[in-house]
């Protein structure tokens, strides 16, 4: 109603209706808040800056996931293939190749990408438990060929002595991780801006109709399985890029990053935070990963316990994750008055 | 003339049980016609072999003369062939508007932008908001449509395949479903559909059928049974059989 | 000649157990999946429960083999029902995603809590004298213990296709997986009959996860570890069916046994490649709806 134009009342509904939908990409000065703590972080908590990059790398990895699961709704639990790639192609090149790190994250992106692309071909062709079953079968499939091919990957040594050059030629890695944390950092920046772009995008929007409704997407004609491929291959080549950041920032690749927990827990951190809202990634990431900092060193075992506990609350009362939660008690607030 | 649809010796089981039984079809450019037949007659599937969600064990589907029976769906659309669904098939967790902006974007080949915000293309949402008007759905634009009751469901069904600009439109019963009171207003929007459409339209209501159809099909377990104007179809005692007789034959 | 016989008889036996063990898990999943729709990734807990109590019956307390293994399965069917009324039966209606991290949740919490009572450490199954050793048939010899789990598989297999084609809880469930609605309209209670066929399914899985103790190692991370297994006889034998998992159980079972036999440095791969080939020729598995 604000954009409403005086003159003519009658087509006043119309003008609001449009005019809302033609702003909806518009910034909210909300969506800042998350930048503000990630610079604030930095000269706040300057020793916990290694733990930092984690969680911004993970919070990249997270929202390659929430492109596929979040907006196009195809349920995996094999993402960490993609980002266990990633993370083996940087380190390989950074061993045999170059240690130049921003040509590493290319080819980190890269080599994700394709084994993203192939692979959503075949999975994309099925759906429900099978295709749950596929992105299993191929994160098996590429841990075992990783295990197995120890004469590249170094197997279960995984890929040690990675050196890093100078960012630019300029930043030096250093050992209080703040080089890294400013790389992750820019790094992750820039694939939100890019995200951000692509999920209000007509082909963002395209992915949302066809999580909610893929019979209609199929009948107003649009090449369903292609978008899904596309969205696919994306997502793959942000996971790969989570991956090689991985490798630049602690300068080891082992076995671990294509495993099957990894997979859990990045699907696990996106629901905690909420998906299909791209903050969801930030929020889930950074409370996991904390969490899993103070907590799990405690007690393990019953870390599991309660984040299996976790998962089934969030199920079962609070479907939309912590910002979700936080949007409910916004509306209470609001309605009050 | 070439017919804006036609289908020739169109074959389909499930099973053993056949549903489209060689059907030969036509349906003329700008034709008002409407398919009938008993429940189970196999009316849904005939459109779903037209539209490509399920495939003709045999026989070819061509519209305005081109063969498309090994067209993807999404090159039927795009060659002018729009669909209504008889449960209703809408983006229930969206707006109206972004219902039929989703149609509209695609129609214009804007679907599969990536590298601009949708709300840049200010053309399509205005188009599709002046189609939300003319069906006047225009105050309920930014509604989720699961806010909306069924029979304003069902007109968006109908806008959304109106958003697709299609030469041919095949309605699956639109107004299954909707209280007698609000089905007028569904009528109102389908008898005055742009008359260079060709329309064919699926229903049980014979009140609606002869009001609105210059031809009519009767499909009886997957076959044609007869075909003719709404007074000849009137006439016709195997017709009558058909529905009146539907009990003893079980 | 005689060598490679003798092989191809000894893949054949290892893999006709393997396969036994994994459609008789396996099979309520699949049911589960046809019946109510829900994708119930927690199935394999059931199986792993199932091993835990027989393995405990039997080495703490002495319960004799037989005992051991009907009261697994009873408890675990039990324990179902409770589940499935006050948990699963919530989210029937719900999007797969949700099942998906509901079960996720449960498989979690059954890891903490069995790791807890138990330990990491694989439960050993300590076989009765009679089933130890080996069991000549003439022409060789075979494991004495696997070749009774064939056999009593075969047997237990044979009494539930009879009892779903013959019996009219069979006939129920049938209808149920062929057309729900029709089915309700029809005056079948589809709440009790699920209750019934999910209790009937877990009871199954933990009958397989103690009879199968030594083929699938029983431990804490049992439900996670063979869930792909379990997920694949499903996909290639068709959601929802209830003999193609038998033979996708049967092709899996010896075709694995076979590669990691034949070649070791590449076994685990195969199959999964197969898997996924078979899948890509058909999507909807073996003998599923398309
Ligand atoms: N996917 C399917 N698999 C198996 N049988 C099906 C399938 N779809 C439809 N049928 C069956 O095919 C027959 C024809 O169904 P269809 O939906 O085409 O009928 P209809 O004429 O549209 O009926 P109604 O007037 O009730 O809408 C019915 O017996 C139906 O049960
Ligand atoms: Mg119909």
């Amino acid at each position: 109603m604000i954009f409403k134009r005086p003159s003519s009342s009658d087509s006043a509904p119309s003008d609001s209706a449009v005019e809302q939908m033609v702003r909806s990409h518009r910034l909210r000065p909300l969506e800042l808040l998350p930048w503000i703590v990630v610079v604030g972080a930095y000269f706040v908590f300057p020793e916990y800056l290694p733990l930092g990059s984690q969680i911004l790398i993970m919070i990249l990895f997270a929202i390659s996931l929430d492109l596929i699961l979040g907006y196009a709704g195809i349920i995996t639990l094999g993402h960490s293939a993609l980002f266990g790639v990633g993370a083996y192609a940087a380190g390989i090149y950074a061993l045999h190749v170059t240690g130049e790190p921003l040509s590493g994250l290319v080819v980190a992106a890269v080599a994700a990408g394709i084994v993203g692309f192939v692979s959503g071909l075949v999975i994309l062709r099925t759906h429900g438990l099978t295709l749950l079953m596929l992105t299993l079968a191929i994160t098996f499939l590429i841990a075992e060929l990783a295990n197995k091919a120890g004469f590249i990957t170094g197997g279960a040594d995984g890929l040690q002595g990675i050196a890093m050059q100078e960012i630019f030629g300029q930043f030096r890695f250093d050992m209080f991780g703040r080089t890294a944390y400013v790389y992750s950092a820019v790094v992750l920046f820039l694939v939100w801006l890019f995200a951000r772009l692509l999920v209000h995008s007509p082909f963002g929007r395209s992915l949302t109709g066809i999580r909610e409704n893929v019979t209609r997407m199929h009948a107003i004609g649009t090449p369903v399985r292609k978008r899904l491929v596309t969205v696919y291959t994306i997502s793959a080549m942000l996971a790969g890029l989570a991956g090689g950041l991985l490798t630049h920032t602690t300068q080891f690749v082992g076995l671990s990053v294509l495993s099957f927990e990894r997979s859990g827990e990045i699907v696990i951190m996106l629901i905690l935070g909420g998906i299909g809202r791209l903050y969801g990634a930030f929020v889930g990431a950074a409370v996991y990963m904390i969490a899993q900092d103070e907590l799990a060193k405690a007690d393990p075992v019953f870390w599991y316990f309660w984040i299996g506990l976790l998962l089934v609350l969030i199920v079962m009362f609070a479907r939309g994750g912590i910002l979700g939660l936080v949007d409910q008690a916004l509306r209470l607030v609001r309605r009050k008055p | 003339m070439i017919p804006a649809l036609e289908t020739i010796g169109l074959k389909k089981s499930f099973g053993a049980l056949p549903v489209a039984n060689d059907i030969n079809f036509r349906l003329a450019p700008g034709a008002r016609h409407a398919l009938i037949g008993p429940n189970g007659a196999g009316k849904t599937t005939f459109i779903n072999l037209i539209t490509g969600r399920l495939e003709p064990s045999a026989g070819e589907i061509k519209l305005g003369g081109a063969e498309i029976t090994r067209l993807s769906q999404s090159g039927r659309v795009k060659r002018g062939l729009g669909r209504t669904f008889q449960i209703n098939t809408l983006f229930k967790g969206l707006s109206v508007l972004e219902n039929v902006t989703m149609a509209v974007s695609e129609r214009h080949g804007a679907g599969g932008d990536m590298f601009r915000f949708a709300g840049s293309r200010r053309d399509l949402v205005e188009e599709a908001y002046d189609l939300l008007e003319r069906l006047r759905l225009g105050n309920d634009a930014l509604l989720p449509v699961k806010e909306l009751p069924y029979g304003k469901q069902r007109l968006v069904e109908i806008a959304i395949a109106l958003g697709l600009r299609p030469s041919v439109l095949l309605l699956d019963e639109p107004a299954a479903g909707v209280p007698s009171a609000e089905t007028e207003i569904i009528l109102n929007v389908i008898e005055n559909l742009p008359g260079d459409i060709a329309v064919l339209i699926i229903e049980h209501d014979m009140d609606l059928v002869f009001r609105f159809a210059k031809k009519i099909t009767v499909l009886v377990q997957g076959a044609v049974l007869v075909e003719g104007t709404p007074a000849e179809i009137a006439a016709d005692a195997r017709v009558r059989e058909v529905y009146l007789g539907e009990h003893s034959h079980g | 000649m005689d060598v490679f016989f003798s092989a191809s008889i000894s893949i054949l036996f290892h893999g006709l157990a393997f396969a036994m063990v994994l459609y008789i898990i396996s099979v309520g999943l699949s049911v589960t999946m046809g019946l109510m729709g829900f994708a119930n990734l927690a199935h394999g807990v059931f199986a792993m429960a199932g091993g835990y109590l027989t393995t405990t019956a039997m080495n703490t307390y002495g319960v004799p083999f037989g005992f051991a293994l009907v009261f697994a399965a009873v408890a675990v069917a039990l324990l179902s029902v409770v589940l499935e009324r006050f948990l699963y039966a919530r989210l029937y209606g719900a999007g797969e995603l949700e099942q998906v991290l509901f079960t996720i949740g449960l498989i979690f919490m059954a890891v903490a809590v069995v790791r807890y009572i138990w330990g990491p450490l694989p439960q050993r199954m300590l076989l009765p004298a009679a089933l130890s050793g080996q069991i000549d048939f003439g022409f060789r010899s075979f494991p004495t213990y696997r070749t009774f789990l064939i056999a009593i598989s075969l047997v237990l297999i044979v009494v539930l296709w009879l009892g779903i084609e013959r019996t009219n809880f069979g006939a129920q469930v049938r209808a149920a997986v062929d057309n729900r609605r029709m089915a309700e309209s029809l005056g079948i209670n589809t709440g009790r009959l699920f209750t019934l066929t999910f209790a009937l399914g877990s009871g199954l899985a933990a009958l397989g996860g103690g009879l199968g103790a030594d083929i699938l190692a029983i431990h804490p991370a049992y439900a996670f570890e063979y869930l792909v297994y379990f997920l694949m006889v499903v996909a290639v034998g068709g959601l929802g069916s209830i003999r193609g998992p038998f033979v996708a159980a049967v092709l899996l079972g010896v075709s694995d046994t076979a590669f990691k036999y034949l070649v070791p440095e590449v076994g685990a791969f195969v199959i999964y490649i197969a898997v996924i080939g078979l899948l890509l020729w058909r999507p909807a598995g073996l003998f599923g709806r398309a």
